[in-house]
C-alpha cells in the first residue's frame, strides 16, 4: 500500500520531550504521590483512637506537602533552592502539613497547618521551586536549565531512587517449577501482600499459601468458602470430560478426608494454619470459624475483594486459576513467559516513597497513641494536649535516612531492600542523565540465569536493546528507551462502572457455569474479574473502549487488550506499566497529516493535543500485543493499526550519542554505552557554582559533527563531553600496537584533550553540647625566624587558605583545632584560650601534583555549625597512558606523543591530531566509525553538522559524491607524505575527523611508585594500596615462581629483608623468645642466638604462645 | 607540460602509490655538482603572509628538512610566563594562561635573545624578555540603550580582546624600541580571550621570550609550512564528448580543458586535453568511473616540489625561509665541527 511519508516525523519526538522532560517518569511518580497518593494513604490512617479514653481520638482532615524551605538559624523558615541545600550539606525538603481535629478536655478542636514532618522535596516535582521557571530565572537560582531533575537532595548529597523493575501483581501467572504446574498470584493491597498458588500435583490440585504449613486440597477451600456443593465446584472449573477427568481426584480426596460442611473445612483450615503470634491475639475474641473466614478472605488472593463474607468472586477466581493449571498441564504453550515484559512493573519514587511515608506515618500515630494512653490517665493541671506531642523527627528521619542509605525496610511487608538509591553520578551530563532512566531487577546478580537477562522482544521501545553492563549485572540492569512511559496509578472504580456500561455482564451476577462456556470471555480490570461478555461482542467491546480513549473519554495511559489464548479481556490502569506513544494508523493511513504537523511546527499544537485529537495513543506492552505496528509509511498493510513515530527511538538517551549505530557490531554499541558515562566534559552551566568531591570538566568541549537526532534532543551538544579529532588511520612507530593512539604534541599545546579536575576539600568547626567550640588558628610561626612555618605558609591570617593560591602536598589549608574536653560536660571557662585544650586537626592537601584553591565557602549546615568548603583544581594536559575513546567503543591509551614535524601532513599541510592504528577495525567490525569520518570530513569542507541518527543517517553514497566534489577523494583517503623523510607514504590515508572523548581514567590518578614507605603497624610488613603508598606485593603466585626456579635468597630478600626482618634472640636451651640477650623463661643468658625472621612470623609465635600453644625453636648451626 | 618525462615519478593508483623505477644516471662524484647546477627555486607566488615557490632538482629530504626546521626550529616570541594579579572572571587563571600563551606577537625575534634557563621569575632582562599587561574590568553601561539585552550594549568589556593587551617597556626598552608599542603589539586585535559581565576583573603581566616550536606550538612561525610534489596527468587514450566533461569533473577545476575538435571526415567531437595539472588535489576520484579508469595515468613529480609556507605574520615568508636555511646551516657546521672534532 501506498502511504505518504509524514514529513518531519521526529519533530514528534522533539514535542514529547519538550512536554515530557527526559525523566517525566520520575516525576510523573512523585507528584502523584505528595498530591493524590498522600491523601489516600492519611485517609487510610485518619484516625488515631486511644485504648485509655473512649472518647479520645485525632482525626486527620487533610494533607498537603508544602514548599521547599530551611530553617535560617533562627527557628525561622525561609525558602531555598536545590543549589543551596547542595552547598550547604542540606536536606531539600519541604514540610509536611495537616489539619488535624482532637479531642482536647472533651472538646472537639481543630488544627490546621500542623508540620507533622519533612518530605524529602524531588527536583522539578510540582512542589519544586525549580518548577516552571524559565532559562533565566534557573539561572538566577543557580541551576542548570538542562538538568533533568528527578533526584533529591539529602545532606547535601543528590540521591536517585533508581527505578525498580517487579514481577506484576494481582495477575494469574501460570509457571512450570520442576514438574509441576503453577499458577500463581501475587496479590498486592495497601495492608497486606500475599501470594496464592494453584499447584497441580500428583493429578491433584492444591493451594499454597503463606498462612498454611502445607499445601491445602482445593477443594476444602472451596467449601470453606461457602461453595459446599461439588456440583457448583465442578460447574466453575468446568464439566467438560478434560477438567472433569482431572479434578474428580480433589474431589474424591475431599470426601475421604471426611469434609462435607463450610464449618468442616474451616476447621480443618484451622488445624493446618501456620501458628503466629498475632494469631494468638485473635483467638480471644472471635470463634475459629469466624477468625478463620476473616483469614481466608484477608490472605487468599487478598486483591480480590470479600463483601460481607461472599466468597464466590474469590472463589471464582480459584477456580479460574485450576482451569489454567488444567489447560497449562495438556498444552505447555500456555505457560506464561516471565520475561515477558508485559508481566513486569516498575516501581519508581513515587510509589516506594509511598510505601516509605505509610510505614513511617502508621508508626508516627501509633506513637501518638502510646503517648496519649500514657499521658491520659495521669492528673494534670493543664488538659491533655496532644498536639504539643507531636514530633517531627519520625518522619523527617525516616524519609531522608531511607533515601540517604538507599535502605528501605517496610516493616508491614516485612520488605528489606538495600541499595535503593543512589548518588547521582555527576561525571558528565550523559552519566547523570543515564542513571535517572536506569532500571534495576530485583534477580540476584550472581545467579547464573539467561531468561531474565536475554534481550525479549516485548521490550521492544520499551527499553534500550544496547545500554547494559558487561559482567555480572548484564541484562539485569537496563535503561528506558527514549519515549518509554511509564504509567502512575488510576482508580479503577470507574471502569469496572464503564465496563457494565459497554454490556459487560458483572461479575456477582454470575453463577460460576458462565464463565467455562465455550464463547464466553472474562474481563479483568487489573486483574480482578470484572465480569463477563460474549466472544461475539468482544472486539466491540474493545474498539468501543479504544474509541473512548482516544476521543480523551478515558485517561490516554489505560490500556485494554484481548487475550485469545486465555479467552479474556485485560484493562489496566495500574501504576508501573511501561508504555509508548505510537501513530494511529486507520485504513492503511496514518491519521497524522501534514497540516497537523504544521499546527506542530508554528507551535499551536503540544504532543499532549496529539493524544487529545486521537492520532496518537500510548500502547503498553500487552496492548501492543494486540496491535500491528508499522516502523514505516511503506511497510503500512491493511491490517496495520499503528505506525512508529520514529525508529531511533527504541534506542536510549546512551546509545543515541552513537552515530550509526545500525553499521556496527552489537556488542561495540553496548560498550559504548558505557564508555560515555565516563567521558569528560560539561556537566551542566551550573558547574563552575558547584562544589563536588569530584568534577571532572573538558577545557575546550565540542559538539560533535557527526551529530545525531537524539544528540540535539537531549542537549548533548549544548553539554558536550570530547572533541573532534582529526584521525588517520595508519600504522605508526609501534607505539600504537593494541589500541594506543598516537597524539599530535602540537595540538595538545593547543589545547586538545586538557581537562580540569576538581576536589573539594570539607572541614566542619562544631559546636559541641557542653559550649566547647572547634577552632580554626591562624599560622603557627616559627620560633626563631618568626616566619610562618613551611606548611603554613599558604594560610590566611584567617586559618584558612586564600582562593587562587597553589597548595602542594602536605600543606595545610585550613587550620582547625578540635577541642579535646569535648566529651567533658559542663561549661568550660570561656575567658581565656588554652591551646593545650585543643588538639590540631588541620587540612592538608594530599596528593603529588600541586593544585589551585578555586574558590572557599564559609557557610553553617543543619547544625547550625560552621561548614568549610574549598574547591581544588587541577588542569591537566593529555599524556602518555590518558583514556580515550571515539563513540564507538573504541577506546584505546595515548601510546605516544609525537612532534607535529615528525607527523604525516596532506597536500594541504594538515597533520593528523590522533593516529588510530588500523587493526583497531578488523575484528570489532565498527563500520559506524568509518562512516563517521566520512560524514565528518564531508561535514567540514561543507561546513555543515552531518546526521548520523540510527536507521536513517546520511548515506555513504552521498558523503562520497560531497567529498569527490570538493576535490576530496571519495572514499576519504589522501596522500600524505612522511613527516621524517619527506616522501610520500605508500598507500593512501583514510583521514578525518571523529569526535574523542576524554575518559575518567587517567595516568596521574593511578601513577604509583615506591621505594621505601610507610609499614603496618601490627605487623610492619609495608602497606596494601595507592591512597597509602603502599608496596607492591610479591603474591604467592609469584613466589610460586622463585621457588621454582631455586632463587632461595632472591626469596629472602623480598619476603622477608625487604618487607620485615627482625632480629630476635632465641633461647637455645628452651627454644622461646628472648630479649636483649637474657632468656626469662631459663633466667639466664647463657645460650642465647639472635637470628633474622619476618615480624609477622614473630608475632605469630607470640599469639600462639597467648593461645596456650607454645611453639619453640630448634637452632642448628647451618653448615651441620 | 614542463617536466621531462625521465624525472622520476610516484604513480598514483587507485589503492597504492609507489615509485616508478628510475635509473640512477648521476654518478657520485659529480652529484654535488650536478646538484648545484640542477637546482632551481621559483617564485610562484609571493603576498604578505604566503609565498609559493617551487624547488626543481632537490632532493626531497632537503626540503623536508627547511619544512620541518620551519615548523619547530625557526624562533619566535610567544608569551611564556603569566603573572595573574586579579582574576575573577570565569576563565581559570591556568586555561587563560594558555590562551595567552597562543596569541601571536608582532615582535622580531630576530632582536633579542634566547632567556637563560634556570632563571627566577621575576629577574627578567630587556634582552631577550617583553613585558606585557592586560587589565580589564568589566562594568555596566551607564548609558545602555534601553531595550538592547545584547551584552555588548548592556555592559562595558563585555569581551577581552587581544587587543586589550599592552606592551609595557622594561628597562631601556622604551628608549631601545621608541615605536615599541606598534613593532610588539599582538598580531591579530580580535582574538577573543575571555567573556566577562559586571564585576569581573582580570589584571595579568605577561613575559614574552623567545622559543622554538619544539618546545610549544605557540612558538612555531609557520601556519603551517608545507609541500607537496608537482602532479602530472596524462591522458593514454582520448576521451570525448561526455566522458570529456565526466573527466573534467573529476580533477579541480581548470585542470582540464575540453576543446572542439575535428575528425578527417568532419565530424565535430569534443577532446579533453590536460590544461595545468599544478593546481589538481590529486583527489584520484577518475577512478571511480570505469570508462575513465585506464585512459588516465596521475603522477607525480618527484623532483618538482612545490612549497608553500604561510606565515603566521610576524615575518615575512621568505624571510623565515631564509632563517630555516640559516638553522640548518649552523647545524651543518655544528655537524662539521663535530666530525672534525672526532678526527674522521
Amino acid at each position: 500500500m501506498e502511504t505518504n511519508e509524514i514529513k518531519n516525523k521526529a519533530k514528534l519526538v522533539e514535542a514529547f520531550l519538550k512536554d515530557k522532560g527526559l525523566v517525566k517518569q520520575h516525576i510523573d511518580s512523585y507528584n502523584y504521590f505528595i498530591n493524590k497518593e498522600i491523601k489516600n494513604i492519611v485517609k487510610a490512617n485518619e484516625k488515631v483512637l486511644s485504648s485509655e479514653d473512649a472518647h479520645f481520638y485525632i482525626k486527620y482532615l487533610n494533607i498537603r506537602v508544602g514548599l521547599p524551605d530551611i530553617d535560617d538559624g533562627s527557628n525561622v523558615m525561609k525558602s531555598t533552592t536545590p543549589h543551596e541545600c547542595r552547598l550547604r550539606d542540606l536536606n531539600y525538603s519541604a514540610p509536611i502539613i495537616v489539619d488535624i481535629e482532637h479531642i482536647r478536655n472533651n472538646q472537639r478542636i481543630r488544627n490546621t497547618n500542623m508540620v507533622i514532618g519533612r518530605m524529602p522535596v524531588m527536583l522539578r516535582s510540582s512542589n519544586c521551586v525549580l518548577t516552571n521557571k524559565s532559562h533565566y530565572e534557573l539561572a538566577k537560582l543557580n541551576e542548570c536549565p538542562h538538568d533533568p531533575g528527578g533526584y533529591f537532595v539529602i545532606n547535601g548529597q543528590e540521591k536517585v531512587i533508581l527505578i525498580q523493575e517487579q514481577m506484576v501483581r494481582n495477575r494469574i501467572i501460570v509457571e512450570e517449577d520442576g514438574k509441576e504446574i503453577i499458577a500463581s498470584c501475587n496479590s498486592f493491597t495497601h495492608e497486606k501482600k500475599t501470594k496464592t498458588s494453584i499447584v497441580g500435583k500428583a493429578g491433584k490440585y492444591y493451594i499454597r499459601n503463606n498462612m498454611f504449613q502445607d499445601d491445602i486440597l482445593i477443594t476444602v477451600v472451596f467449601k470453606a468458602m461457602g461453595i459446599v456443593s461439588d456440583i457448583d465446584i465442578i460447574q466453575m472449573i468446568g464439566e467438560k470430560e478434560k477438567y472433569l477427568d482431572k479434578f474428580i481426584a480433589c474431589i474424591e480426596n475431599c470426601q475421604e478426608l471426611g469434609i462435607f460442611s463450610e464449618k468442616q473445612a474451616l476447621k480443618y483450615l484451622n488445624n493446618k494454619r501456620r501458628q503466629t503470634r498475632s494469631a494468638q491475639s485473635y483467638a480471644a475474641k472471635f470463634s475459629v470459624i469466624d477468625e478463620m473466614k476473616d483469614l481466608l478472605a484477608a490472605n487468599v488472593l487478598s486483591h480480590v475483594p470479600v463483601i460481607d463474607f461472599n466468597f464466590r468472586t474469590k472463589a471464582l477466581h480459584l477456580a479460574l486459576m485450576i482451569r489454567r493449571v488444567i489447560d497449562a498441564q495438556s498444552d505447555r504453550n500456555l505457560i506464561d513467559n516471565k520475561d515477558y515484559y508485559g508481566n513486569k512493573r516498575l516501581e519508581l519514587a513515587g510509589s516506594l516513597l509511598a510505601l516509605m511515608f505509610e510505614d513511617l506515618f502508621k508508626r508516627f500515630n501509633w506513637e501518638l497513641k502510646m503517648i496519649a494512653d500514657k499521658n491520659i490517665p495521669k492528673v494534670k493541671a493543664a488538659p491533655f494536649d496532644i498536639t504539643k506531642y507531636i514530633r517531627k523527627d519520625t518522619i523527617t528521619n525516616g524519609l531522608a535516612f531511607a533515601i540517604s542509605s538507599g535502605n528501605w525496610t517496610i516493616k508491614r511487608f516485612r520488605m528489606e531492600r538495600h541499595g535503593v538509591t543512589q548518588v547521582l553520578s555527576r561525571l558528565s551530563y550523559i552519566s547523570a542523565l543515564g542513571m535517572m532512566t536506569r532500571v534495576h531487577s530485583q534477580f540476584e546478580k550472581t545467579r547464573k540465569i539467561s531468561g531474565p537477562r536475554a534481550l525479549h522482544g516485548s521490550q521492544w521501545g520499551m527499553l534500550c536493546p544496547n545500554d547494559t553492563p558487561e559482567g555480572e549485572a548484564c541484562g539485569l540492569v537496563k535503561n528506558l528507551a527514549l519515549m518509554a512511559h511509564i504509567t502512575t496509578e488510576m482508580p479503577e472504580g470507574p471502569f469496572i462502572k464503564l465496563m457494565r456500561n459497554l454490556g459487560v455482564q458483572i461479575i456477582y451476577t454470575c453463577v460460576g457455569g458462565e464463565l467455562i462456556k465455550k464463547d464466553i470471555y472474562v474481563v479483568f480490570v487489573n486483574g480482578n474479574m470484572a465480569g463477563i461478555i460474549k466472544e461475539s461482542l468482544v472486539l466491540q467491546l474493545v474498539h468501543q473502549f479504544r474509541l473512548l480513549r482516544r476521543m480523551g473519554y478515558i485517561d490516554c495511559f489505560v490500556s485494554i487488550s484481548v487475550q485469545r489464548r486465555h479467552k479474556c479481556v485485560q484493562v489496566s490502569c495500574d501504576g508501573g506499566r511501561l508504555c509508548r506513544p505510537l501513530i494511529i494508523v486507520k485504513d492503511g493511513k496514518p491519521l497524522i497529516e501534514e497540516k497537523h504537523m504544521n499546527y506542530l511546527e508554528m507551535n499551536l499544537w503540544t504532543f499532549n493535543d496529539f493524544v487529545h485529537a486521537g492520532l496518537i495513543e500510548y500502547l503498553d506492552v500487552n496492548e501492543e500485543n494486540d496491535s500491528l505496528i508499522a516502523c514505516k509509511e511503506s511497510e503500512i498493510i491493511a491490517q496495520t493499526t499503528h505506525l512508529e513515530i520514529a525508529e531511533f527511538t527504541i534506542l536510549g538517551v546512551c546509545a543515541g550519542l552513537i552515530p550509526y549505530p545500525n553499521h556496527n557490531q552489537s556488542p561495540r554499541n553496548t560498550y559504548q554505552c558505557a564508555m560515555g558515562k565516563q567521558a569528560i566534559g560539561a556537566i551542566g552551566y551550573n558547574q563552575r557554582n558547584r562544589i563536588d568531591t569530584l568534577m571532572y570538566n573538558l577545557v575546550y568541549p565540542q559538539r560533535p559533527i557527526v551529530k545525531t537526532r537524539q544528540i540535539e534532543l537531549i542537549n548533548f551538544d549544548k553539554l558536550p563531553a570530547g572533541e573532534n579529532a582529526l584521525v588517520a588511520v595508519m600504522s605508526f612507530s609501534g607505539y600504537d600496537i593494541e589500541d594506543a593512539l598516537i597524539l599530535n604534541k602540537a595540538s595538545i599545546d593547543r589545547g586538545y584533550g586538557r581537562c580540569l579536575v576538581y576536589r573539594n576539600s570539607k572541614c566542619i568547626i562544631k559546636n559541641h553540647p557542653n559550649q566547647v567550640m572547634d577552632v580554626i588558628l591562624g599560622q603557627s610561626l616559627d620560633a626563631i625566624t618568626k616566619k610562618p612555618i613551611p606548611k603554613h605558609d599558604i594560610l590566611e591570617n584567617d586559618g584558612i587558605a586564600a582562593a587562587g593560591v597553589m597548595v602542594e602536598n602536605k600543606k595545610v589549608m585550613v587550620n582547625k583545632a578540635v577541642s579535646t574536653r569535648s566529651g567533658n560536660l559542663g561549661p568550660s571557662r570561656s575567658d581565656n584560650f588554652q591551646s593545650q585544650d585543643y588538639r590540631s586537626a588541620e587540612v592538608s592537601y594530599k596528593g603529588s601534583v600541586p593544585a589551585y584553591i578555586e574558590k572557599v565557602m564559609v557557610s553553617s549546615n543543619a547544625e547550625n555549625a560552621f561548614l568549610i568548603k574549598l574547591l581544588l583544581r587541577q588542569t591537566r594536559r593529555p599524556e602518555i597512558g590518558d583514556k580515550f575513546s571515539s563513540r564507538h567503543g573504541q577506546k584505546g591509551v595515548v601510546g605516544l606523543i609525537v612532534d607535529q614535524e615528525d607527523l604525516p601532513f596532506n597536500d594541504y599541510g594538515i597533520c593528523p591530531d590522533v593516529i588510530m592504528n588500523p587493526h583497531g577495525f578488523p575484528s570489532r567490525m565498527t563500520v559506524g566509525k568509518l562512516i563517521e569520518v566520512l560524514a565528518g570530513k564531508a561535514g567540514i569542507v561543507n561546513g555543515k553538522f552531518h546526521d548520523a541518527t540510527a536507521f536513517e543517517g546520511a548515506k555513504v553514497e552521498d558523503l562520497c559524491e560531497e567529498l569527490a566534489q570538493h576535490g576530496y577523494n571519495y572514499l576519504g583517503k589522501d596522500l600524505f607524505y612522511s613527516g621524517m623523510n619527506g616522501q610520500p607514504i605508500t598507500g593512501y590515508l583514510f583521514f578525518g575527523p571523529v569526535y574523542y572523548q576524554k575518559l575518567k581514567h587517567m595516568v596521574q590518578d593511578k601513577i604509583h611508585v615506591r621505594a621505601k614507605g610507610p609499614k603496618v603497624i601490627l605487623t610492619r610488613q609495608p602497606t596494601e594500596g595507592r591512597s597509602k603508598d603502599g608496596g607492591l606485593r610479591l603474591g604467592e603466585m609469584e613466589r610460586d615462581c622463585l621457588i621454582g626456579y631455586g632463587a632461595s635468597m632472591l626469596l629472602i630478600e623480598r619476603l622477608m629483608l625487604s618487607s620485615d626482618s627482625f632480629q630476635v634472640d632465641i633461647c637455645n636451651k628452651c627454644g622461646l623468645m628472648g630479649y636483649n640477650g637474657w632468656c626469662q623463661r631459663c633466667s639466664s643468658s647463657s645460650s642465647i642466638s639472635t637470628i633474622t625472621m619476618p615480624y609477622a612470623c614473630k608475632l605469630l609465635f607470640q599469639e600462639l604462645q597467648c593461645m596456650n600453644i607454645l611453639p619453640r625453636l630448634t637452632l642448628k648451626d647451618y653448615c651441620d | 607540460m614542463e617536466a621531462k618525462s625521465e624525472n622520476p615519478r610516484w604513480v598514483m593508483r587507485e589503492h597504492e602509490v609507489f615509485k616508478e623505477y628510475a635509473r640512477e644516471t648521476s654518478s657520485k662524484a659529480t652529484a654535488l655538482k650536478n646538484y648545484i647546477q640542477e637546482l632551481r627555486i621559483e617564485i610562484v607566488r609571493e603576498e604578505d603572509k604566503e609565498l609559493e615557490f617551487d624547488i626543481i632538482g632537490c632532493d626531497i629530504s632537503l626540503v623536508n628538512a627547511f619544512r620541518r626546521i620551519l615548523i619547530s626550529e625557526v624562533p619566535s616570541m610567544a608569551i611564556d610566563k603569566v603573572f595573574i594579579i586579579n582574576n575573577t572572571s570565569l576563565l581559570q587563571d591556568e586555561v587563560l594562561a594558555h590562551r595567552l600563551g597562543l596569541i601571536p606577537l608582532r615582535a622580531d625575534p630576530r632582536l633579542f635573545e634566547y632567556p637563560p634557563s634556570g632563571r627566577k621569575d621575576e629577574e627578567v632582562s630587556e634582552q631577550d624578555t617583553l613585558k606585557y599587561e592586560l587589565k580589564v574590568t568589566c562594568t555596566t553601561h551607564p548609558q545602555a540603550p534601553k531595550y538592547s539585552r545584547l551584552p555588548e550594549d548592556m555592559y562595558r568589556n563585555s569581551k577581552v580582546y587581544s587587543k586589550d593587551i599592552k606592551w609595557v617597556p622594561i628597562g631601556r626598552q622604551g628608549d631601545m624600541f621608541p615605536h615599541g608599542t606598534e613593532q610588539f603589539s599582538v598580531l591579530e586585535n580580535d582574538i577573543l580571550i575571555c567573556k566577562m559581565r559586571p564585576g569581573h576583573e582580570i589584571h595579568a603581566f605577561m613575559h614574552a621570550v623567545k622559543g622554538i616550536g619544539k618546545d610549544h606550538a605557540k612558538f612555531s612561525p609557520v601556519a603551517p609550512a608545507r609541500y607537496r610534489l608537482m602532479p602530472a596527468i596524462e591522458l593514454t587514450k582520448p576521451v570525448r564528448n561526455e566522458d570529456a566533461d565526466l573527466l573534467q569533473s573529476c580533477f579541480s577545476p581548470a585542470v582540464i580543458e575540453v576543446v572542439e575538435k575535428e575528425t578527417s571526415s568532419g565530424e565535430k567531437y569534443r577532446e579533453a586535453r590536460v590544461k595545468n595539472a599544478r593546481y589538481d588535489s590529486c583527489a584520484r576520484n577518475v577512478y571511480r568511473y570505469e570508462q575513465l579508469k585506464d585512459c588516465v595515468k596521475m603522477t607525480r613529480i618527484s623532483d618538482h616540489v612545490i612549497f608553500n609556507i604561510e606565515s603566521v605574520g610576524t615575518l615575512p615568508p621568505a624571510v623565515l625561509f631564509t632563517e630555516a636555511v640559516k638553522v640548518l646551516k649552523n647545524k651543518c657546521r655544528i655537524f662539521l665541527a663535530e666530525l672534525e672534532h672526532a678526527g674522521v
